[in-house]
């Protein structure tokens, strides 16, 4: 059971790290990477608070190890915004729409949400409450939530395929 | 909670894969798109000493629509099914189930292969590869063998795959385009486990009257199950017919109670989806409802 080196790209730049089979790949990007945006809440799957990009598709960072990621490109939520720090269409719409309150769930629904928008540039209210059942918030009642992803669609937000921000 | 140490294998070849089953037997444990395995390394009701990943084997991932057949290989993602239009086209049940599984999220990392290994008695293809008598591939150190859906899953969380083996991909036949199809679930919230769920294909004859049908029910028991007996071909669709379909089917079932519901609650779901999917492929097959 010996550690083992992996190489991966986080947000645009080369990351390595030595990890254990063990570590999942959220306690890596938090602990090792130090990118502390990717929240853990369940680590079962259910909350969705740790969503992140691998290899441009959403998925739950706490149930893929870090090991699985080696040779592989990740977005967080530190990834999302431009480099200037420019709010991301997501971002801005959840703050125009009081789409938040504590936060803590906040990094997985922008993540997720620029993954939904992606698939699919014009979802329908629908489509964006079936995108968003993966994701517990469990201050907003989500109605804000669902209005700010509504206004990012319309402001023509989305993602590349390899998750990289447009 | 944090899983127990485990060494860690990922194999190219499907083949070396085989090789690490066959010497590690028990102790090793194949990990495929990690979203019911991992959650139960995560609570430690799951420690394997070895896992075995398959994400890094080649050839396991292809999906492909011939003459009469689809095939899709153990690692395709629930999302690939959910998402491809030659799926949807050639058999839109196996589309729609996978689109129920979990959320989306989960469903970029679960695969087919994974889902029938790991057998949970209420999951979504499952209960479809037991109904359309699935072709499931494996492949052990003795070579492939061919096993159907039908008759795949022995047990809960248990089935025919021996402990070397390797579940590679499976094959369902093409629904007509003149078949109806539905699928039915009832979760507490949407994404959540099914309590009990249900699929049925219809076709019809010329006179109108029923000329074939399939009916299977999932969370009524340890493993999916084909209601085949209860036929009805021959006669013609009628609520009342479907009421008295879903009777009998619940009299030959015997579900238990357990935290998510009560026998008798299994009982009264599994009587409204049979009508519920019975009326639903019904209109599919009569074409008031497109693909």
């Amino acid at each position: 059971m010996k550690a083992r080196a992996i190489h991966l790209v986080v947000n645009g730049e080369q990351a390595s790290g030595e990890v254990m089979p063990r570590m999942l790949l959220s306690d890596f990007i938090r602990d090792d990477l130090a990118l502390t945006g990717t929240h853990v809440g369940c680590e079962q799957g259910a909350c969705g608070a740790c969503t992140v990009l691998l290899n441009g598709r959403a998925v739950r960072s706490c149930l893929t190890f870090a090991v699985q990621a080696d040779g592989a490109s990740i977005t967080t939520i530190e990834g999302i915004a431009g480099p200037d720090g420019e709010l991301h269409p997501v971002q801005q719409a959840l703050r125009d729409r009081h789409g938040l309150q504590c936060g803590f769930c906040t990094p997985g629904v922008v993540v997720t949400a620029c993954a939904l928008l992606r698939d699919d540039p014009q979802p329908t209210t629908q489509a964006i409450r079936e995108g968003l059942s993966g994701n517990l918030c469990r201050c907003t009642g989500y109605q804000s939530i669902i209005e700010a992803i509504e206004q990012a669609a319309a402001v023509g937000a989305s993602t590349s395929a390899d998750g990289t921000v447009a | 909670m944090k899983p127990s140490p485990f060494d860690y294998h990922a194999p190219t070849q499907l083949s070396e894969a085989i090789g690490l089953l066959s010497e590690l037997g028990d102790e090793a444990k194949l990990l495929s798109g990690g979203q019911s395995l991992v959650p139960l390394m995560n609570m430690r009701l799951a420690r394997p000493e070895h896992v075995v990943d398959l994400n890094r084997v080649t050839g396991l991932s292809d999906l492909s629509v011939d003459q009469d057949r689809v095939r899709v290989g153990a690692m395709v993602r629930h999302r690939q099914l959910e998402r491809s239009a030659e799926l949807v086209a050639a058999n839109p049940l196996v589309a729609a189930a996978a689109s129920l599984i979990a959320h989306f999220q989960i469903r970029e990392r679960g695969t087919i292969g994974g889902s029938l290994a790991h057998a949970d008695p209420s999951a979504e293809l499952p209960l479809v590869a037991c109904l359309l008598d699935a072709d499931i591939e494996a492949q052990g150190p003795s070579g492939v063998r061919r096993l159907t859906g039908s008759e795949f899953f022995t047990s809960v969380f248990t089935t025919q795959l021996d402990e070397s083996e390797v579940l590679t991909g499976v094959a369902f036949r093409h629904l007509d385009p003149a078949e109806g199809w539905a699928f039915e679930e009832v979760a507490r919230r949407h994404g959540d486990f099914a309590i009990v769920a249900t699929a049925a294909t219809t076709l019809f004859g010329e006179d109108g009257r029923y000329a074939a049908a399939g009916l299977a029910i999932a969370g009524v028991g340890a493993v999916p199950q084909r209601l085949d007996a209860i036929s009805l071909v021959g006669e013609l669709p009628s609520d009342r017919l479907w009421r008295s379909v879903a009777a009998e089917a619940s009299s030959r079932i015997s579900p238990q109670g357990d935290i998510h519901a009560t026998a008798e609650d299994r009982h009264d779901l599994a009587r409204t989806l049979i009508i519920r999917s019975l009326s639903r492929a019904t209109q599919r097959a009569k074409g008031g409802d497109p693909r």
